[in-house]
């Protein structure tokens, strides 16, 4: 075992709504080591977003423990939180709604650190934001533009010098490709992964595209309906996916080549709601291989083989 | 060879402002076959919706011009026919279906009427006879006839783009655009709804302009591929032709920019900078810039049309020295 930079415990969050309470994230638990990518991937609606906001502690978790460097977070007051997150960051993934239009590229990218009160030089303060621009690719000459006069690609690259700002160990990554163009997608992409072996980063990459993430992570969960349903190694769920659901995901995605084409397996229906669900398999509504059990038992995430792990009735 | 539903030749489309000439689309020729489908390829400006709205007439009538080309449909050209003309052909003879499913629908009328409503348009029906159709139209399309009293809201957005197709093909027409019609859903809906396109292209056999970023869902669905960069369509040919032969240093950049599935320690080889802004292109060739392989000429002229065969043509000065034997495939390649 490495060194555990986090480790999230039956982590929980409810929101109570008029028609009942919404298991948004059902009892997650997880490890990652220093310097690894988790990828969390699953459709709209499954929790991803407020799984990764819930471990920064952005929404209060109901219930549950995560341990940031062994302290646990959820018990940390106001003050100490400050000081953790600069430690934590988030990259958002709409470049176009997650920057202020009224600052210029330098003050955006100056905001955390005065926030924080480092550099309280003014021309450090300066030089700090410099350096930034330059670990993600913004020319000097860009420094007083506006968001608006920026394209999508360059946008993005804010919003990580912003997540970068305070040398953070970790990052929550919500999506930050998503709405770029896929010539600037693999742009961003090679530059986060350049920083992470730079900078020796933990993230976790929330994302819906299977083939950004198999290209980006080294461990995967698949999320479906606030609950893991699988996790494993990148390359051994690309290749040995076991969950009826993470199989249809896989088989769903559209490749660009003629050639290996794969078969598919279409899923019937649509995702259901995550209200009061039932104590039951989440996904039997829509699995081909249901029986009475996976009807009437929920099934638990177990290790079927190293690392590997699967939250199923019929995997043996 | 089939007939040609439609047939763009050297169509330009500008949007002005004070001060401002946006090039959108600078000298294209596309055409579509009848029952054959065309994925149209570009990132975000290209000028690929635009070029779909013209087939409609719908460019907006202030802001935009048409200072050259034609635009054949069903040997008519749309860009002549008045208002009224435009009015029988829209949701008859062609007819499209937008990105977003959330914001197209009427949310305060079901959508068995928004169905029937095209149908009373176009076709002499009693009210219930158009109702009766809405019924059957999202029968072919997978929803429950008996739903078609329910409103937009109470559908999921799978669902809504369902209704959307079902909307589109009730008079059954000649062509449809469709703008990325499945960007906004989730991986496994995507696959129902290509899933559904495909069956009711065969049955309808439904000629379709397919707007996409994604050479995924082109492989999928696609018999012929146009790829388009500022305004200009860079590299045209069957997906064989494209998918395996590409020419042009775009559309390989395209290609090198996806992740690659089967092999995840492959390294994403990105095109530098970003694509240009139409209203200040680059001189000659647009994409030069951004061109790995950029020559002196490229800034001063945009290259010629190099015909490679029947069906693949290119617009790269690369292949001006090239001969035409050379520029045919050879047995490696493929």
């Amino acid at each position: 075992m490495g060194d555990v930079l986090l480790e999230v415990k039956n982590l929980k969050k409810y929101f109570k709504t008029p028609r009942g309470v919404l298991h948004a994230v059902d009892d997650i638990s997880f490890t990652l080591e220093r310097g690894k990518t988790l990828g969390l991937v699953g459709e709209s609606g499954c929790g991803k977003t407020t799984c990764g906001r819930s471990i920064l502690r952005l929404v209060e978790p109901t219930s549950g423990e995560i341990r940031f460097e062994g302290e646990d977070i959820t018990k940390a007051d106001k003050n100490r939180m400050r000081e953790l997150r600069r430690d934590m960051q988030l990259i958002f993934q709409d470049p176009f709604s997650s920057l202020d239009p009224r600052k210029t590229v330098s003050q955006a990218i100056e905001e955390p650190l005065e926030l924080a009160g480092l550099f309280p030089d003014n021309d450090d303060r300066f030089a700090r934001v410099l350096e930034l621009m330059k670990v993600v690719g913004l020319d000097e000459r860009l420094v007083n533009t506006y968001p608006h006069e920026l394209d999508g690609g360059r946008r993005q690259r804010i919003g990580i010098a912003r997540a970068l700002a305070m040398n953070p160990k970790f990052i929550v990554c919500d999506e930050p490709v998503s709405a770029l163009d896929v010539s600037i997608q693999a742009q961003i992409l090679n530059l986060m992964k350049e920083i992470q072996e730079q900078l020796g980063l933990t993230y976790i990459f929330i994302t819906h595209d299977l083939s950004v993430v198999n290209h980006f992570s080294d461990e995967i969960a698949v999320m479906y309906l606030g609950q893991f349903v699988e996790k494993a190694p990148s390359e051994e769920l690309f290749e040995n996916p076991l969950h009826p659901y993470t199989k249809a995901l896989l088989s769903a995605i559209p490749i660009p080549s003629l050639h290996n084409r794969r078969q598919r397996i279409l899923i019937k229906g649509e995702i259901t709601s995550p209200i009061d669900p039932k104590p039951c398999c989440r996904f039997a509504a829509r699995c081909d291989y249901a029986d009475d059990r996976c009807r009437a038992e929920e099934p638990k995430l177990t290790e079927v083989s190293p690392n590997h792990f699967v939250a199923c009735h019929q995997v043996k | 060879m089939a007939d040609k539903i439609l047939e763009i030749r050297d169509l330009v489309i500008q949007y002005t402002s004070d001060k401002d000439v946006v090039h959108a689309v600078n000298t294209i020729d596309l055409d579509i076959e009848e029952g054959k489908t065309l994925g149209l390829v570009g990132e975000t400006g290209a000028g690929k919706t635009t070029t779909a709205l013209s087939v409609l007439g719908l460019l907006p009538k202030q802001q935009s011009r048409v200072p050259q080309g034609t635009v054949m449909l069903n040997g008519r050209n749309v860009l002549t026919l008045p208002e009224q003309e435009l009015r029988k052909i829209r949701g008859n003879t062609v007819s499209m279906i937008f990105q977003d499913p959330m914001s197209s629908l009427n949310p305060v009328m079901t959508v068995g009427d928004q169905i029937a409503e095209v149908v009373k348009i176009h076709e002499k029906l009693s009210d219930r006879e158009a109702l009766q159709r809405a019924k059957e139209m999202l029968e072919t399309v997978g929803i429950p006839g008996d739903r078609s009293v329910e409103y937009p809201h109470q559908f999921s957005g799978g669902m809504k783009q369902r209704v959307l197709i079902a909307m589109a093909l009730a008079c059954n027409p000649k062509l449809l655009l469709a703008d990325e019609p499945t960007t906004a859903l989730d991986v496994t809906i995507q696959a129902q709804v290509l899933e559904l396109m495909r069956g009711l292209k065969k049955k309808f056999n439904t000629a379709m302009l397919m707007i996409t970023h994604d050479f995924g869902i082109v492989a999928e669905v696609c018999d012929e591929v146009s790829v388009m960069y500022a305004g200009h369509i860079v590299e045209h040919g069957t997906l064989e032709d494209v998918f395996d032969h590409k020419r042009h240093p775009y559309t390989q950049g395209l290609f090198d920019s996806l992740p690659n599935i089967d092999d995840r320690r492959s390294k994403l080889k990105p095109i530098k900078g970003s694509t240009p802004d139409p209203v200040n292109l680059p001189s000659g060739c647009p994409f030069h810039p951004r061109c790995e392989y950029c020559m002196e000429k490229c800034s001063k002229s945009f290259p010629e049309k190099r015909q490679i065969n029947d069906t693949h043509y290119v617009y790269c000065h690369l292949y001006d020295e090239t001969s035409e034997d050379q520029l045919k495939y050879t047995e490696q390649e493929g």
